[in-house]
Formats: C-alpha cells, sequence, structure tokens
C-alpha cells in the first residue's frame, strides 16, 4: 500500500483538504484580512498532534486512557521551568521534554497497563490527576496562574528562529505531518499489527505466542512522548503554561477529537481536532450558550455517527 | 514430547478435569474423542494455560509447561487453533498471518514462512487483502491453521478441527493434516468425524467426564464398535 492510497477514500480526501488549508493559511488569512486565523489554525494543529498520538493507544490498541492530556503538561511545564531558570536552547528543553514524558509515560504504563476496560480508564485518569495537582501546588512555577514564558525555544541559529511567526507556524505544520506518517509506519508494521490483534482479542494473540504487554506498553511511551511534543509547541506558541492544560477535561477533549473525527482511522484525528475546535470556536462566536447546542451535537455524532467523519463520509460513498 | 499426567481443573466451584493422561510421541497424530461437555476442550485450554489447571503435570520437550502464562506455552512450541477459529476480525489475511509469527523455537528443521502456507492453501491467496471477518468458515479455518503453522510450532493442537464445514471443505482440511502428518508433524486433534481421524491419526483417547477412559490405535478403536457406540454416539 502507497502512502496515496488511502487518498481515495473521501475521508482522507477531506482530511487532505484540512492539510491543505493548514499550509496555505498564513499566506491566505492576511489576504482576507483575517490573520487572527493563523494563530488559531496553529493552536488546532497542536491538539491534532495530540490527538494523533492518543489515537494510537485507543484506536489501535483499544486503551481508553483518560489521562492523555497530563503529556502536554509535563512536555509545557518542561520548557517553562527550564525559561524560568533561564535555560532557553532548544536543544535542551525539547530532548529533556520528549524525554521525559516518554519516562512518565513508561512509569504510568508499566502501572496502568496491568488493568483493562473501566479500571484502565481510572487509573489514567488517577495518574495524570496526580501530575495536575503536583502542577496546581508549585507555587515558584505559578501554581494556578501558570507561567509565563519570556521567549520561545532558542534553536541557536540564525535562519531558524520560533519568534518568527511563520517559521513556529511551519514547525508546528511539520511536527503534525511528520506524527501522521509516524503513526502510519507503526500502525502497518508488524508491531502495530500486534497492537491491533490484541485490541480485538487479547488471549488469543497470548495463545498464539506474543505477550502483549510489551506491545502496548511501548504504543503507550510513544503516545506519550508524542504527545509530549505536542505540550512543548503548545508551551512555546502560547508563551504561557498552567495546570489548565493537563487538568482531566482537556483528556476527555482529547478522546472526543479521537472519536469524532473516527478512531483507528490515519488522519481521523486531525479532522477531529479540526471539527471540534472550529466548531466550538464558531458556536462561541455566536451565542454565550454553546455548550448547550455543542453538547448535544457530540452526543449525537456518538449516537449516530459510529466510526466518525471519516466512518460517515465513507459510508456516504459506499450509498451513493 | 508432549507427556499430560493426573491433569486436573475447573471452572470456578465446577471441577471439570478429574486426572486427565496422555501423550503425544514426536511425528505422532493424536485424538481425544468424546461427547461434548467431557472435557476435551477444557483439557487443551488447560494445557496452554489460558485456564489454570489446579493439579497434575505436562511435560512438553522435557520443559515442565503446567500453570505457565498462556505465551510462554506457545512460545515452548505449541501452536494451537482454537475452537471457533478466533482470527482477527479487524486484521486483513495477511497481518492475520504475519502478526504472530516465529521462528522455530529450536531453531532446527525447515520453518513454515508465508509463501509454504499459500502453497498449502492456495485458496487464501485471492483474500490476501480482505478483512479477516470477510471470509468463509472453511477460509477462516485455512487461515487459523495457516496461523498456527507461522509460529513453526513443534506440536499442532487443533481444537473441533472441522466443525460447522461443508463437507468439501472438510475434505480439505483433512488433507492438509495428512500431508502435514507426512512432514513428521506432531499433531493433537480433537473433532467428532471418527471415521477421518482413523484414516490420519495414529493413536485415540476417548474423554469421558474429565478422565480418559480409553486409549488404542486406530485399527483397535476401528473394530470395536460397541465402545465407539458406548462413548461416541449420539
Amino acid at each position: 500500500m502507497s502512502l496515496f492510497t488511502p487518498l481515495r477514500n473521501p475521508a482522507n480526501m477531506f482530511t487532505a483538504l484540512v492539510l491543505v488549508i493548514f499550509a496555505l493559511t498564513p499566506f491566505v488569512a492576511p489576504l482576507i484580512g483575517e490573520s487572527f486565523y493563523i494563530t488559531v489554525f496553529a493552536r488546532i494543529m497542536i491538539w491534532a498532534i495530540a490527538a494523533v498520538s492518543l489515537n494510537l493507544i485507543i484506536g489501535y490498541g483499544g486503551l481508553i486512557s483518560f489521562g492523555h492530556a497530563v503529556y502536554l503538561g509535563i512536555g509545557g511545564y518542561t520548557v517553562g521551568i527550564l525559561a524560568f531558570h533561564g535555560v532557553e536552547s532548544a536543544w535542551i528543553q525539547w530532548p529533556l521534554a520528549i524525554g521525559i514524558s516518554g519516562l512518565v509515560a513508561l512509569i504510568f504504563g508499566a502501572i496502568s497497563l496491568r488493568t483493562r476496560g473501566v479500571y484502565f480508564i481510572m487509573i489514567t485518569l488517577a495518574l495524570a490527576q496526580m501530575i495536575f495537582f503536583l502542577a496546581v501546588s508549585a507555587e515558584r512555577y505559578g501554581s494556578d496562574d501558570g507561567l509565563n514564558i519570556l521567549a520561545r525555544s532558542d534553536f541557536g541559529v540564525s535562519f531558524f528562529s520560533l519568534q518568527d511567526k511563520m517559521t513556529m507556524y511551519y514547525t508546528i505544520f511539520a511536527v503534525l505531518v511528520a506524527s501522521v506518517l509516524v503513526s502510519w509506519r507503526l500502525v502497518n508494521s508488524r508491531f502495530g499489527v500486534v497492537l491491533r490483534a490484541a485490541k480485538s482479542n487479547d488471549a488469543r494473540v497470548e495463545s498464539i505466542g506474543v505477550a502483549t504487554y510489551r506491545y502496548r506498553l511501548t504504543a503507550f511511551v510513544i503516545a506519550g512522548m508524542m504527545c509530549g511534543i505536542a505540550g512543548l509547541l503548545q508551551a512555546n506558541l502560547e508563551g504561557f503554561i498552567s495546570p489548565d492544560m493537563m487538568n482531566w477535561p482537556r483528556s476527555g477533549e482529547l478522546i472526543f477529537m479521537v472519536v469524532l473525527g473516527g478512531m483507528s482511522t490515519l488522519f481521523g484525528p486531525v479532522t477531529g481536532a479540526f471539527v471540534f475546535l472550529m466548531l466550538s470556536e464558531l458556536l462561541a462566536g455566536w451565542t454565550h450558550h454553546w455548550h448547550i447546542i455543542f453538547g448535544p451535537f457530540l452526543v449525537l455524532v456518538v449516537l449516530f455517527a459510529r466510526g466518525g467523519i471519516a466512518g460517515l463520509l465513507s459510508r456516504g460513498v459506499r450509498r451513493g | 514430547m508432549l507427556e499430560v499426567r493426573g491433569l486436573e481443573a475447573s471452572y470456578g466451584e465446577s471441577q471439570v478435569l478429574f486426572g486427565m493422561d496422555f501423550s503425544i510421541g514426536a511425528g505422532e497424530v493424536v485424538t481425544l474423542l468424546g461427547r461434548n461437555g467431557m472435557g476435551k476442550t477444557t483439557t487443551i485450554r488447560a494445557l496452554m494455560g489460558i485456564l489454570r489447571p489446579d493439579r497434575g503435570r505436562i511435560m512438553f520437550d522435557g520443559l515442565g509447561i503446567y500453570g505457565l502464562p498462556s505465551h510462554k506455552v506457545a512460545q515452548a512450541g505449541i501452536g494451537l487453533v482454537p475452537e471457533g477459529r478466533q482470527i482477527f476480525p479487524n486484521l486483513s489475511v495477511r497481518e492475520n498471518l504475519i502478526a504472530t509469527a516465529r521462528p522455530r523455537a529450536d531453531g532446527a528443521g525447515e520453518n513454515w514462512n508465508f509463501d509454504k502456507v499459500m502453497d498449502l492453501f492456495p485458496a487464501l491467496a485471492p483474500r490476501l487483502e480482505s478483512a479477516g471477518n470477510q471470509l468463509s468458515g472453511g477460509e477462516q479455518q485455512m487461515l487459523a491453521v495457516g496461523r498456527a503453522l507461522m509460529t513453526n510450532p513443534k506440536l499442532l493442537v487443533l481444537d473441533e478441527a472441522t466443525e460447522g464445514l461443508a463437507p468439501l471443505v472438510r475434505q480439505e482440511i483433512w488433507a492438509c493434516l495428512a500431508g502435514l502428518k507426512a512432514a513428521k508433524q506432531s499433531i493433537l486433534v480433537i473433532d467428532k468425524n471418527v471415521a477421518a481421524l482413523t484414516r490420519i491419526a495414529d493413536r485415540h483417547h476417548i474423554v469421558e467426564k474429565g478422565r480418559v477412559v480409553w486409549n488404542g490405535t486406530s485399527d483397535e478403536l476401528r473394530a470395536d464398535k460397541a465402545l465407539q457406540e458406548r462413548y461416541l454416539g449420539v
């Protein structure tokens, strides 16, 4: 299968369209006098990276982690705390942010993956909230109020500076494309096949001689690291971190983006993040009570659009 | 190669196996026979470590595998074709075959690989990219056998090898097992079709209420109509 076969599917064409919009926004937005969309889309892309990472474990691994936003927080706080202490080099900040995210995912995964079903959901939630409260109690780093980051990560070269708006935007774009590529490669490797097999029936895979725990743990760590990258990008983009970026509603929103876009589809999470955040943005601009519309909409999607947007679009074509 | 002694197992409070004894030699094809509910599948589950046995001894190739987790048992070299085939519905045929593939545990002999499985079951070739749940029952059974062979087992275990399959497909499965036997593959098989089994298998065990009540060769079984009537008739 080439990378482009999936493009024949209308759901993937929709995502391709979204990606093209992302790619062109910095050029088009100023022309129509809406430069503000550059920041909006940059934000959406960061959430999309986080959603792509969550899809690896929820969609392909069948592991409903309800604490995935914690890695946004860890990635963000690593950058923020280092910057607070005057360490602004990206060469230190980024590897540390990714490394610590991976380490935390390794510890949390090692504990939580011994459980299944609702216990797994609860334990990932509890572990994530632990880190959340740690951040809340860290008075030195602003507690609840968060921490301003005065300068973006510094790569120490003149031609690549995240202070430049365009460079920041396209760095996020490149990371998003890379994370989709990485998840495509992973899912279609033997590793991914075992992960998907274990999702459908764990005992069956074990009885043919593969210990699934290691595969799940590896996927959990990769997803944590990928989400940590989203976190460090978020800290850089916003110039601000606060415990709220890893509070449990964020984890819930991430799950929703994945479900909305289409679980265990390659591009689903990107579409999901885009539609979720654009819709909340538009509704919020229209009425103050936008949650009243947004809530039922989400419920309807879960009830009637199995497979999310990806499933909906694919079905439409098969019928037509 | 495999020696099971005094194997006991239960589901919760109710004991199902009351001391199963049987053995399989290298290159042998051996059966477990008996009516439904006598403990044949439970024996396989306890053997594979899917069900935790209560008591007994299981030696496989000089290794005690009693009570090991199922992936260790499988890695020791037992390839299971479970009842109801149990292929992965969300994986393609090709993915079903490669997901759990591995070379022989002892490194000896010739390995099964993707191409050889395709030679054995040419019917699967046009379905390679189909999802597992789009296959017919016969194709699923071939896939399940192929999946087990891809783990290069020293002992192949088939639980209800031909249950629910059309007569022609059954013939194909039996022919395949005969071919594997000719290639010196050790096989433990459960099935209801005594006539077909006596043609292929070397020795048989009749299981009644969690015990082996009779064992003997195909000729002995074929000759003893009363025995068949008593334990296997419906």
